[in-house]
């Protein structure tokens, strides 16, 4: 075979050091990705999704293994693997556009003139509905909004593959259904290869060509992965009532409910139907369950 | 009724139906808490019975104010007569012989308490803004770096607590030593309050600036190296603009102990400013010296207040976090 990955995982181990010694986080994480594809990373919370996604921005270095980029190594961050952080990350003290700026002066200050960069800014926030807010800055818009603009200013450095980390876990249901289908459209014109941590599957399912789903942690690993062959653009309506969509639906909640259920967990899913209805409210218990034990977790984590 | 005249009509609703409340609350309190305290000086006062007579009450001090006023007024009106009547010397000198060699002197009257309140200002800004022209900079880099935090910190918490008084022989020693010119462009004895107060005041600015600088949210820090930023850019988008409420802190601190530092600094070397009004009057022990003391106190206060209070405008003014309240 001649033709590179694209990107590819190999090996990966990483041992955080804590007072009662090393932990390890992560072990023997292998991933291959090809251009273009919507990667969707999916497990339990404190499982190391996260950790995975910073060892490919390049903020953490991988104890064991490494990262290859288009057979490069990844050894540091760099605007090519642009991060879309959990929450939003803008600087407080600036304007959407001036964070968005703030990323396009960097990335292009030899190759953009000014006037070019101001086009290119404005054009980047139309892409995400910001137009009209540019000029607030982060404290006077909406949760949705920093999110937007956030995702903004990654695609406005034209990375290679935009890193993004539940980019829309802390907003509610109708925003975020909006956002995943403005992140659908933008990514089928720019083809930008994405890895996108999630906690819900429906989000996972809807956007990915494949989910990766993680065994629980600590030494934490790559437990399947899902192939999503869904046509696109998909319609969330129409896919409600499909089959194939709901059998990809199920296929992962058996893997996070049944496989990797966590410890103390007591959730019964033994017909997992595929039927629409039927399911669909047990996703919904599933999710509150989910959620609940997310939450549990981190209170234990804090 | 038009828009724009319910527009501005409504700020005034506003403000018939606050009307009482926020009156008292803005100045029926706070003139109720002076009264007070008038109240209780004016009795206190009576009953302190010192040997350059009885403690001043408000109405001495008051009385006192005038005279104070009255006599920088004299004085101006002295050094105006002086200049006037070197000005006609010269003149007749010129018009008798235009070759004449003429002489300008500068007046040397008695500095008034005016004078010494600006002599005060003067110093106590130049040495906040030497000790913060030092003490950013090197918070900042103190700050981004453990290794020179740690290094530097058992030094700073030394130098911290030291008072004035401490470091006052040591600066005029040094100063005489070493500021030597013919033909100074400062007094010594400017230079020796500035540096004083630049010592004893650049510590809070030094500190809160190096904890805001390292209490970086990790997501900016992580914002910054996806980036690549250069370090001086990281610096000036990112750290700086962070920090600055912190750094404001510390400014405000540090201009309230320079201005406390100054005073002292001045009684104990008689240098210009009010302190040495304060211990000159202290010297002269006339009945009226304890009166102008506390005129030169109330002063003090006054300026202190109104220092702080243009640093919380500044501070109010750079601030990006505008749901932080600021007071
Ligand atoms: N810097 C660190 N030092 C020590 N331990 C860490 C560090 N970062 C992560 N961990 C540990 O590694 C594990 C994985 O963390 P990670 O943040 O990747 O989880 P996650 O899957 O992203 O969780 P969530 O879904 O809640 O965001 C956790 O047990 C966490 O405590
Ligand atoms: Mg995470």
């Amino acid at each position: 075979m001649t033709a590179k990955t694209h990107l590819e995982l190999t090996g990966v181990d990483i041992d955080f050091p804590t007072p009662s010694g090393p932990f390890k986080a992560l072990s023997n994480v292998n991933l291959k990705i090809e251009r273009g594809e919507f990667v969707s990373l999916i497990g339990h919370s404190g499982c190391g999704k996260s950790t995975v996604l910073n060892i490919v921005a390049g903020l953490y270095q991988a104890t064991k293994g490494g990262v290859l980029l288009d057979g490069k190594e990844v050894n540091e961050p760099g605007p090519e693997r642009a991060v879309v952080f959990q929450n939003h990350s803008l600087l407080p003290w600036l304007t959407a556009y001036e964070n968005v700026e703030l990323a396009v002066k960097q990335v292009f200050k030899n190759s953009k003139s000014k006037a070019e960069m101001k086009e290119w800014i404005e054009h980047n926030l139309q892409l995400v509905h910001m137009d009209h807010a540019m000029h607030k800055r982060p404290d006077e818009i909406s949760g949705g909004m920093k999110q937007r603009v956030g995702i903004a200013r990654a695609l406005a450095m034209e990375p290679t593959v935009m890193l993004m980390d539940e980019p829309f876990g802390a907003l509610d249901a109708l925003t975020r259904a909006h956002l995943q289908d403005s992140l659908m459209e933008i990514q089928a014109d720019l083809n930008n290869t994405v890895i996108m941590i999630t906690h819900d599957v429906d989000e996972a399912v809807l956007l990915s060509d494949r989910i990766v789903m993680m065994t629980n942690g600590p030494a934490a690993t790559v437990g399947e992965i899902l192939e999503v062959n869904l046509e696109r653009p998909r319609h969330r309506l129409e896919l409600a009532d499909d089959a194939q969509y709901n059998h990809y639906r199920a296929a992962v909640l058996s893997f996070l409910y049944e496989k990797q259920r966590q410890p103390g967990e007591e959730v019964k899913v033994s017909a997992l139907s595929e039927k629409k209805t039927e399911s669909d409210k047990q996703a919904q218990n599933l999710h509150d369950t989910e959620q609940s034990s997310a939450e549990q977790n981190s209170e234990e984590a804090a | 009724m038009s828009s724009m005249a319910l527009k501005l009509l409504k700020p005034f609703g506003l403000v018939e139906k606050l009307n009482l409340a926020a009156l008292i609350k803005a100045l029926v309190v706070p003139m109720t808490g002076i009264l007070i305290f008038l109240f209780i000086w004016n009795i206190g006062a009576r009953n302190i019975h010192t040997s350059l007579g009885e403690f001043p009450g408000p109405a001495q001090v008051y009385e006192q104010s005038k005279n104070l006023l009255a006599e920088h007024n004299r004085e101006r009106q002295k050094e105006a007569a002086f200049y006037q009547r070197q000005d006609d010397r010269n003149a007749k000198k010129l018009a008798k012989n235009p070759d004449a060699e003429i002489k300008f002197r500068a007046y040397t009257g008695k500095a008034t308490f005016i004078d010494q309140i600006g002599t005060s200002l003067v110093t106590v800004l130049a040495g906040f803004f030497a000790a913060s022209l030092i003490a950013i900079p090197a918070g900042i880099v103190i700050g981004l770096n453990k290794t020179l935090y740690s290094a530097f910190n058992p030094v700073i918490q030394l130098f911290k607590p030291v008072s004035p008084l401490a470091w006052l022989p040591l600066v005029t020693m040094v100063v005489s030593a070493l500021y030597v010119s013919d033909d100074p462009m400062f007094a010594k004895s400017f230079v020796t309050s500035l540096i004083t107060v630049s010592l004893c005041c650049l510590w809070p600015t030094l500190l809160n600036t190096a904890v805001g600088v390292s209490s970086i949210s990790a997501d900016l820090n992580n914002v910054s190296k996806v980036l690549r930023l250069s370090w001086l850019t990281h610096v000036i988008k990112i750290v700086i603009p962070s920090a600055i409420p912190m750094i404001f802190t510390g400014l405000r601190l540090s201009l309230g102990i320079a201005w406390m530092v100054l005073i002292a600094a001045e009684m104990l070397a008689q240098n210009p400013g009010l302190g040495k009004f304060v211990w000159d009057e202290f010297q002269n022990g006339s009945s009226n010296s304890l009166g102008r003391i506390m005129v030169a106190v109330i002063v003090i206060g006054l300026i202190g207040f109104m220092l702080d209070r243009i640093m919380l405008m500044l501070q109010k003014k750079v601030s990006w976090d505008k749901t932080q309240e600021l007071r």
